[in-house]
């Protein structure tokens, strides 16, 4: 790779599950914003030791169920409510029948929630994304096996060739490359 | 006051066995999960899918005989309209009941032992309710007709009866089929991505490499991943016992005697799940034996946990059988009597299915209370064995319900009795070569344990864990 390439960031390998947490509450009271941790499998207390907070995805997901919860009453409702008010099996067109509508009504709520969890998710994680500027890291697939990583961004303010390297030796890292674009 | 220096230890006898055996490293993990989709085609693959292939092909040849001539080549006739079709329907969505289960609600009540056996399990769900649809789907007769199931105003502006059961059946299903698929796919990224950064050839390095989306494992990510995880779960949890509860009510709603009760959805949960996880131990017990580097993840401890579950379940369900003959009995409706103590148990010799229900009675209630004893559910031969005695019994339960029910109903002279025919007897054969065939294909090509999950219960991802480098 040509050193002339614009410079993404600096990654850094770290021996445990430990080790790296222990860094990340570094570089956060460092005041870097521009970070992430690589891990094979989701390090609980992580969010906290890197300053996240929760995620608001379920917010999202709840407005997605509410729009299956109203997709489900009107598609009930209407046809059989004023289209076509018919008595079927007995069961007349009031809304004291609305236990005959329930499944229906419940399964698109369930139905609409689940599709915006996973697509919110994906736009969240900005996936699908064929190529990122990390995988130019020749060292960086190992956090798919037992590689606990670290990258810090070029982009970030605090963000220094020299002195960032420098930090995240001092913090235990090993390996720290500079990763081009 | 307590003396501070005093060191906690946990007592031995409540110290939870490891959930990965021999202390392995995540390293291991990775290794030997990969192992099975990177290692050249064993024999006893190629073997198996030899069997299993040409069984699938048989029951696809049926399906396309039974569209081309009508409903008419199946035994079902008047007063059968349901029979094997049915019957074999409700097994299967049964069965597909564990895979959500084991992901959805023993994730929700934190049950870590879950991890190695999901991904199957899951899949196991997905090529079961594949199996399930093609039933109902062709039993309509006229398929091409059978989006008139969906809601769409057609040329006649008619629309479906969302009163109706079986539209609630459409929903469900469809329904669950979908929110699995998400939930198996989800699950499957990271996993992907494990496949995509170990795989030599090219083409495996686009496949795998598409299909991971581009995962990279960041916190960032894994903050909105486990929040989409953790909803999912929610989600299916409620969403796998709506889907049995509105399959009961395909006959609850109805005024068959023997159909028309209330129990029917607790139940029919309660015999899904039951069915399920032993088709889930059906699959997985062979493939331990295959692949004896899974038995440091699936170990006895989960097993041992399996057979627990199928013993609760299994005596839910015969407290179920014995409360329809209390009801029938107290509740004096001549009819119910009937289809009870006649048709079913038979005490009075009038009976023409007694052998469908008191093998369902052998094999649903008494087979699994073997496993009180430790013993048995930590013995593999044991616990196998039972197992397929809860598959026949499942069967013969959904047989029970649906055809003595209708052959001996209300008027003597209404009665009838009920034969397969071939075609029938050799679609629901072929039924179980799709979904041995499809779990082939799953165990070969995708990671059949999840690789990210299991790291993640091992003691190295304890982030509070200092002694342990690797």
């Amino acid at each position: 790779m040509s050193q002339s390439r614009k410079v993404y960031g600096l990654g850094a390998e770290f021996e445990s599950a430990a080790s790296l947490m222990s860094a990340a509450e570094k570089i956060r009271d460092a005041g870097f914003s521009h970070w992430d941790v690589h891990t094979p499998f989701p390090i609980h207390g992580m969010d906290k030791a890197m300053g996240l907070g929760k995620s608001n995805l379920s917010a999202v997901v709840f407005v997605g169920g509410l729009l299956g919860f109203l997709t489900g009453i009107s598609l009930v409702t209407i046809p059989s409510f004023f289209i076509y008010p018919m008595i079927v099996h007995g069961k007349p067109y009031t809304w004291a029948t609305l236990p005959a509508f329930f499944p229906i009504i419940f399964e698109l709520t369930v139905l609409f929630s689940a599709f915006t969890a996973v697509g919110t998710m994906f736009a969240m994680n900005q996936l699908p994304r064929l190529h990122h500027p990390v995988f130019n890291w020749d060292r960086f697939t190992r956090f798919t096996d037992d590689g606990f990583l670290m990258v810090i961004e070029a982009r970030d303010s605090k963000f220094s060739e020299s002195r960032t390297k420098a930090l995240l030796e001092e913090i235990g890292a090993k390996n720290v490359t500079l990763i081009h674009d | 006051m307590a003396d501070s220096s005093v060191k906690l230890e946990t007592p031995h006898e409540l110290v939870r066995p490891a959930l990965v055996d021999h202390g392995r490293s995540i390293q291991w993990v990775t290794e030997n999960v990969s192992n099975i989709v990177e290692s050249s085609t064993p024999k006893w693959w190629l073997l198996s899918f030899c069997i299993t292939s040409p069984i699938a092909l048989m029951g696809l040849i049926c399906i396309v005989y039974q569209i081309s001539n009508g409903v008419g080549v199946w035994g079902e006739n008047h007063p059968n309209g349901w029979a094997w079709d049915i019957t074999n329907f409700v097994f299967w969505i049964g069965i597909g009941h564990a895979g959500t289960l084991i992901s959805a609600v023993l994730f929700l009540t934190r049950q870590k032992w879950r991890t190695s056996i999901n991904r199957a399990a899951e899949a196991m769900t997905l090529f079961a309710v594949v199996c399930a649809g093609i039933f109902p789907a062709i039993h309509v007769g006229r398929v091409w007709y059978a989006w008139f199931l969906a809601p769409i105003p057609n040329t006649n502006a008619i629309w479906p009866n969302f009163r109706s059961p079986l539209l609630w059946d459409v929903f469900a299903v469809s329904t669950y089929f979908s929110v699995s698929v998400l939930f198996w796919f989800v699950g499957l990224i990271p996993d992907l991505a494990t496949l995509r950064d170990r795989a030599k050839s090219r083409v495996a390095q686009i496949i795998y490499g598409v299909l991971a989306l581009g995962w990279r494992g960041g916190n960032r990510q894994w903050r909105h991943y486990e929040m989409a995880y953790l909803l999912l779960a929610g989600l299916s949890t409620p969403l796998v016992l709506s889907v049995h509860s509105i399959v009961s009510f395909d006959f609850a709603t109805s005024i068959m005697p023997g159909w028309h009760t209330t129990i029917f959805p607790p139940y029919f949960v309660a015999g899904a799940i039951f069915g399920g996880f032993a088709m889930v131990l059906t699959i997985m017990l062979p493939a331990a034996r295959i692949f004896p580097q899974i038995n440091d993840m699936i170990t006895r401890n989960h097993v041992d946990k399996m057979a627990k579950i199928i013993l609760l379940t299994g005596s839910i369900v015969g407290y179920a059988y014995l409360m329809e003959l209390f009801v029938a009995w107290y509740g004096a409706n001549k009819f119910e009597g009937f289809t009870f103590f006649t048709a079913r148990a038979n005490i009075d010799g009038k009976g023409w299915y007694q052998w469908a229900y008191w093998i369902m009675m052998f094999c649903n209630v008494i087979s699994p209370q073997i496993f009180w004893f430790k013993k048995m559910r930590t013995n593999y031969v044991v616990v196998f064995v039972v197992c397929q005695f809860v598959n026949v019994g499942m069967w013969f339960e959904r047989f029970t319900i649906i055809v003595t029910s209708l052959a001996q109903d209300f008027l003597p002279s209404s009665w009838g009795h009920y034969s397969p025919s071939t075609t029938e007897i050799l679609t629901f054969v072929g039924t179980f070569g799709i979904f041995l065939s499809l779990f082939l294909l799953f165990m070969r090509f995708l990671p059949m344990i999840a690789i990210s999950e299991v790291k993640g219960v091992t003691p190295e991802a304890d982030p509070h864990n200092h002694h342990l480098k690797h």
